[in-house]
C-alpha cells in the first residue's frame, strides 16, 4: 500500500527545561491514512502535535505539509496549509454559538459585515457531508461533549483541512459515542483526508487504525501496520516492559457492609436514581457497570455521603439512615475515590502531604489542640509515597504536578491505607494509561483481599468484567438484578448497559 | 400627587438624557473591556482626566470638538497602560485597576493644580449647547424632552449602535466576543488574543474619557477634582445590569439617570420634610436592586479577569 505522502516530520526535538518531551522524532502520514499515535501520558505525544500545529517552537526539525515546509510556531500557516486540530480540552465558548466558535479567525478582521448566512450553509452542507449533526445557531453551552467535539472537528473542516489531528478523542466520549467517532473518521478517509489520532488506549487502536506508531519517553519506539500487530505487542512496546493486569481469585464474602433497598434520588421532578437495590459484602467486588450519564453522579454522591437518599434506605455496617455524612463515613472506616480527581478528589494547588491528611487532619496523630503536626504529617505522606510507588513526589511537591495515574495512587493510598471496610471508586481508573491502570487494578484486589468491602462504579467494561465478583447495570437510574461473576460476558453485560435485562425485579 | 406630575415634564426627561450621556460612554467603555476579557477599574481615574483634559484643550483655546478628542487619546494612552500591565504582563486586573484610577485622579488634580491659581470659583469655559433637531425637535413635549440635547449625546446614542453592530455583526466584534470568552480558541485560530485584548481596552478608554470630557463640555462649563463622583463605579455596575451587551447598558443608563433626575426634582416637592441625602442615595440603592434582579441569569464573559498566557491552559 503506496500512499501519496501528505505530512512530514523530520528529526522533530523540543525541550521544557531539563525535560525533553521530543527527542528526534520523525514521522509520515500518507493520504486517506488513519493513523494512530500511541504512548503512555508524558511520552510526548500532544507536545509533538502541538509542534506540527504551531503551538510550541521546535528546538530542532521540520515540518512540511502538501511538500512545503511550515514556518514553525504559527498556527495560522498550519492551518493555511489544510491541518486542523482538535485538541482534548476543547478551545470552544460555551456562550457563544456554534456558528461564532466555527466562524473565529475565517474572516478578515477589517471587513464591515461578517457573511453569516453564507456561513451557516457551507455548515450545515458539511455536517450533513460528513454525518456531523449540529445546529449551527445553538449555544455551545447547551451541548453534549460529544456534540462539542462534532463543533470541534466542523471547525477544522470549515477551513478546509485535509489533514486531521485529534488529541485523545475518546477521553471525554462514551463507548457508544467513540464508536461513531471512528465511524465518521473511517469515512473522512475515505473521501480522501487524512487523520492522525492521539491516544493510550489500545483497544481503540487495533480497533481504528491503518498504522500505528508508538511513542515513549518522548522517542519512537515503533511503527507498525496495524494488521500486522497485536494487543500485547503494543501494550509491551508503549509502557516498555510487560504488563500484566491482575487477576481476581475467588473468594469466599464476608458480611453485607452497604446495602441499599429501594432508594429513590430526585431532582427537578426527575429521578437520578430509581428504586435501587444493592448489597456490597466484606471481600467482595460489586461492580455497576454503565455508560456514563445514567445515574453514576448521584450513586456515587449517595454512597460517599455527599448527599441523602429522598426514599428508601441505606444500611452501613447495621446502621440504618437515609443517607450519612462524609465525616461519619470516614471516621467508621470508608475509602472514597471520587469520579473526578482533579476537582473533588485533589486539591491541585496544595502540597501532597496536605491532600495526604486532609480527610483525617482531626485524627490525634495528625492535629492536637489546633495545631497541625506537620513532621508526622509529612512523615505519613512519604510513607504513603514509599508504599503506592507515587512517582516524581516529595512531600511538598504541590499535587497537581503530579501525573494522573499518580495523583491516582495518592488518592488510593490515602484511602488504603487506613485499611477500610468499604471502598467507594467512582471511575477509578479514567484517563490512566496502561501501567498505571494495573497499578490501581492490583491495589483494589489487594483490599478486597485484606476484607474490604468494594463499589465499583465503571464504564469500562473490560474493568468490570476483570474485577467484579457481582456485576449490576446501571441504566437511566434503574439498577439490574446482580449478576455473578461467572455468567457474565461482554455481550450479556453489553446489553444490560442498553438497558436490556430480565425484569425479575419490579421497579 | 404632586410627586407624579415630575413624569410628566418635559425637563425630567431631558435631564435624563443629560445624565445618562457620561454614563452611556462610560458603560460601553467597561462592555468593550470586558467582552474582550479584562475588567478596567481604571474608568474613574480615567473619567476624571477626561473631563479636566477636555476642559483644558478648550480653556487654552482649543474648540470643544478638539477638547473631547484629546480627552479620548488621553484615555487611550492610560489604557494602553492598563493593558500593558494586565494583559502581557499578566498583572492582577483590580489591582492594577485601582492603581490606573488613583493614578488618573492625583495627576489629574496636579496639572490642575500646577496651570491654574487657586481661585475661589473655578473659571469657565463655553460648553456644548442645545442643538434642536430640524422638525423633531418641533413635536410637542417629545421635541423637548428628546431632541434638544447637546451634540455628544447624540454621540453617545450613536456610539451605542455602533458598538452593537460592532460586536455582533463583524468578525472583528466577534474575535473580541470570542477572546473574553476563550483566547485560547483564539490564538488556536491564528489569531492574535493578546493585541486583540490591548486593542479593546485602548478603544473602551478612550469611550471612558469622552464620558469624563461630557461633564465639562456639556453637563458644566469647568472643571472641579471631585466631579465623576463614582460614575465610573456605576458604569462598572451597569455592565453586569446589562449582561455584557450594549443596548441593555443604555437601559440601565437611562434607568439609572432617571433615579437621578427624578430625585433632584422630588428633593423641591417633598422640600424638608425628609433629609436630602436620602434622596441622593436613592438612584443607588435602586441600582442595586435592579443588578440583584438583572444580573442572575447574566452570561459572564468566562474569560474575565482570566489572565492569557501562550501555550498554557
Amino acid at each position: 500500500m503506496n500512499r501519496e505522502t501528505v505530512l512530514e516530520l523530520a528529526h522533530i526535538s523540543k525541550h521544557f527545561g531539563k525535560l525533553i518531551a521530543n527527542d528526534d522524532i520523525s514521522l509520515t502520514l500518507g493520504k486517506g491514512e488513519l493513523l494512530a499515535l500511541l504512548g503512555e501520558n508524558g511520552a510526548g505525544k500532544t507536545t509533538l502535535m502541538n509542534v506540527l500545529f504551531g503551538h510550541y517552537t521546535a528546538d530542532g526539525g521540520q515540518v512540511s505539509a502538501f511538500g512545503e515546509i511550515l514556518p514553525p510556531g504559527k498556527p495560522r500557516a498550519a492551518i493555511e496549509a489544510g491541518i486542523g486540530m482538535v485538541h482534548q480540552h476543547f478551545t470552544l465558548a460555551g456562550n457563544l454559538t456554534v456558528l461564532d466558535n466555527v466562524m473565529i479567525g475565517t474572516e478578515r478582521l477589517g471587513l464591515l459585515r461578517s457573511g453569516r448566512k453564507q456561513a451557516a450553509a457551507k455548515l450545515r452542507g458539511l455536517s450533513e457531508r460528513f454525518g456531523l449533526q449540529v445546529e449551527p445557531y445553538a449555544f455551545v453551552a447547551d451541548l453534549s461533549v460529544g456534540e462539542k467535539q462534532r463543533v470541534e472537528i466542523l471547525k477544522a473542516l470549515y477551513r478546509d483541512a485535509r489533514i486531521l489531528i485529534l488529541d485523545e478523542p475518546t477521553a471525554v466520549l462514551t463507548q457508544i459515542e467513540a464508536e461513531q467517532l471512528f465511524q465518521t473518521l473511517r469515512g473522512m478517509t475515505d473521501t480522501g483526508l487524512s487523520v492522525i489520532f492521539i491516544s493510550h488506549k489500545l483497544a481503540e487502536v487495533m480497533a481504528a487504525s491503518d498504522r500505528v506508531v508508538i511513542l515513549r519517553g518522548g522517542r519512537t519506539v515503533a511503527e507498525k501496520r496495524t494488521s500486522d500487530t497485536n494487543r500485547a505487542e503494543l501494550a509491551e512496546l508503549m509502557v516498555g516492559r510487560r504488563v500484566v493486569r491482575p487477576v481476581r481469585t475467588d473468594q469466599a464474602p464476608g458480611r453485607n457492609i452497604l446495602s441499599a433497598g429501594k432508594v429513590d434520588i430526585v431532582e427537578d421532578g426527575r429521578k437520578l436514581l430509581d428504586g435501587i437495590d444493592f448489597t456490597v459484602r466484606a471481600g467482595e467486588i460489586l461492580g455497576i457497570i454503565g455508560v456514563s450519564g445514567n445515574g453514576q453522579a448521584a450513586l456515587g454522591q449517595l454512597t460517599c455521603g455527599l448527599r441523602g437518599a429522598d426514599t428508601g434506605t441505606l444500611v452501613y455496617d447495621g446502621n440504618q439512615a437515609n443517607g450519612f455524612s462524609p465525616r461519619m463515613l470516614v471516621t467508621s472506616g470508608t475509602g472514597r475515590i471520587p469520579e473526578d480527581r482533579n476537582t473533588e478528589g485533589a486539591i491541585a494547588e496544595m502540597a501532597i502531604w496536605e491532600n495526604a491528611v486532609l480527610e483525617r487532619i482531626h485524627e490525634k496523630r495528625f492535629s492536637a489542640y489546633g495545631f497541625v503536626n506537620r513532621a508526622r504529617c509529612r512523615d505519613y505522606a512519604t510513607e504513603l509515597i514509599d508504599r503506592f510507588d507515587i512517582r516524581g513526589a516529595a512531600p511538598d511537591t504541590r499535587t497537581g504536578l503530579l501525573s494522573g495515574g499518580n495523583m491516582q495512587k495518592m488518592i488510593l493510598g490515602r484511602n488504603l491505607a487506613a485499611s477500610p471496610k468499604l471502598i467507594i471508586a467512582n471511575q477509578p481508573t479514567r484517563g490512566l494509561d496502561e501501567g498505571a491502570i494495573a497499578a490501581v487494578h492490583a491495589e483494589l484486589l489487594a483490599a478486597r483481599k485484606d476484607g474490604a468491602a468494594i463499589l465499583l462504579i465503571s464504564e469500562d467494561l473490560d474493568e468490570v468484567l476483570a474485577l467484579s465478583d457481582t456485576i449490576q447495570a446501571i441504566f437511566k437510574g434503574r439498577l439490574s438484578a446482580p449478576l455473578s461473576a461467572e455468567d457474565a460476558d461482554s455481550r450479556t453485560v453489553g446489553l444490560m448497559m442498553a438497558g436490556i435485562w430480565e425484569t425479575s425485579h419490579a421497579a | 400627587m404632586e410627586a407624579l406630575d415630575i413624569f410628566a415634564t418635559a425637563s425630567l426627561w431631558s435631564a435624563v438624557l443629560r445624565i445618562a450621556t457620561p454614563l452611556i460612554f462610560g458603560t460601553l467603555g467597561a462592555l468593550i473591556c470586558e467582552r474582550a476579557g479584562v475588567l478596567n477599574l481604571g474608568i474613574e481615574g480615567i473619567m476624571t482626566l477626561g473631563a479636566m483634559v477636555a476642559w483644558m484643550t478648550v480653556y487654552q483655546g482649543g474648540n470643544l470638538w478638539m477638547g473631547l478628542l484629546v480627552a479620548a487619546l488621553c484615555g487611550g494612552l492610560f489604557g494602553l497602560l492598563h493593558a500593558l500591565l494586565t494583559v502581557p504582563l499578566g498583572l492582577s486586573q483590580h489591582v492594577t485597576g485601582l492603581g490606573i484610577t488613583l493614578f488618573a485622579s492625583s495627576l489629574t488634580y496636579y496639572v490642575y493644580r500646577l496651570s491654574l491659581p487657586v481661585t475661589s470659583s473655578p473659571p469657565t469655559i463655553e460648553p456644548f449647547q442645545p442643538l434642536a433637531i430640524p422638525g423633531l425637535s418641533d413635536i410637542p413635549f417629545f421635541g423637548e424632552a428628546f431632541f434638544t440635547q447637546t451634540a455628544p449625546t447624540y454621540l453617545a446614542l450613536f456610539a451605542v449602535l455602533l458598538t452593537a453592530y460592532l460586536l455582533a455583526r463583524t468578525p472583528l466584534g466577534l474575535a473580541i466576543r470570542m477572546t473574553g470568552e476563550n483566547p485560547h480558541a483564539v490564538e488556536a485560530q491564528g489569531l492574535n488574543p493578546v493585541r486583540i485584548r490591548i486593542g479593546a481596552i485602548v478603544a473602551g478608554s478612550a469611550l471612558m474619557a469622552l464620558g469624563g470630557a461630557f461633564l465639562t463640555t456639556a453637563t458644566f462649563n469647568s472643571f472641579f477634582p471631585t466631579m465623576v463622583q463614582g460614575r465610573g463605579w456605576v458604569c462598572i455596575a451597569l455592565v453586569v445590569f446589562a449582561s455584557w451587551r450594549p443596548g441593555k447598558a443604555l437601559l440601565g443608563a437611562l434607568l439609572f439617570a432617571l433615579f437621578d433626575a427624578y430625585q433632584l426634582r422630588l428633593q423641591h416637592v417633598i422640600e424638608s420634610a425628609i433629609p436630602y441625602q436620602l434622596f441622593l442615595m436613592v438612584p443607588y440603592v435602586l441600582s442595586i436592586v435592579a443588578l440583584v434582579v438583572m444580573s442572575r441569569r447574566a452570561k459572564v464573559p468566562q474569560a474575565l479577569m482570566a489572565p492569557y498566557r501562550k501555550g498554557e491552559r
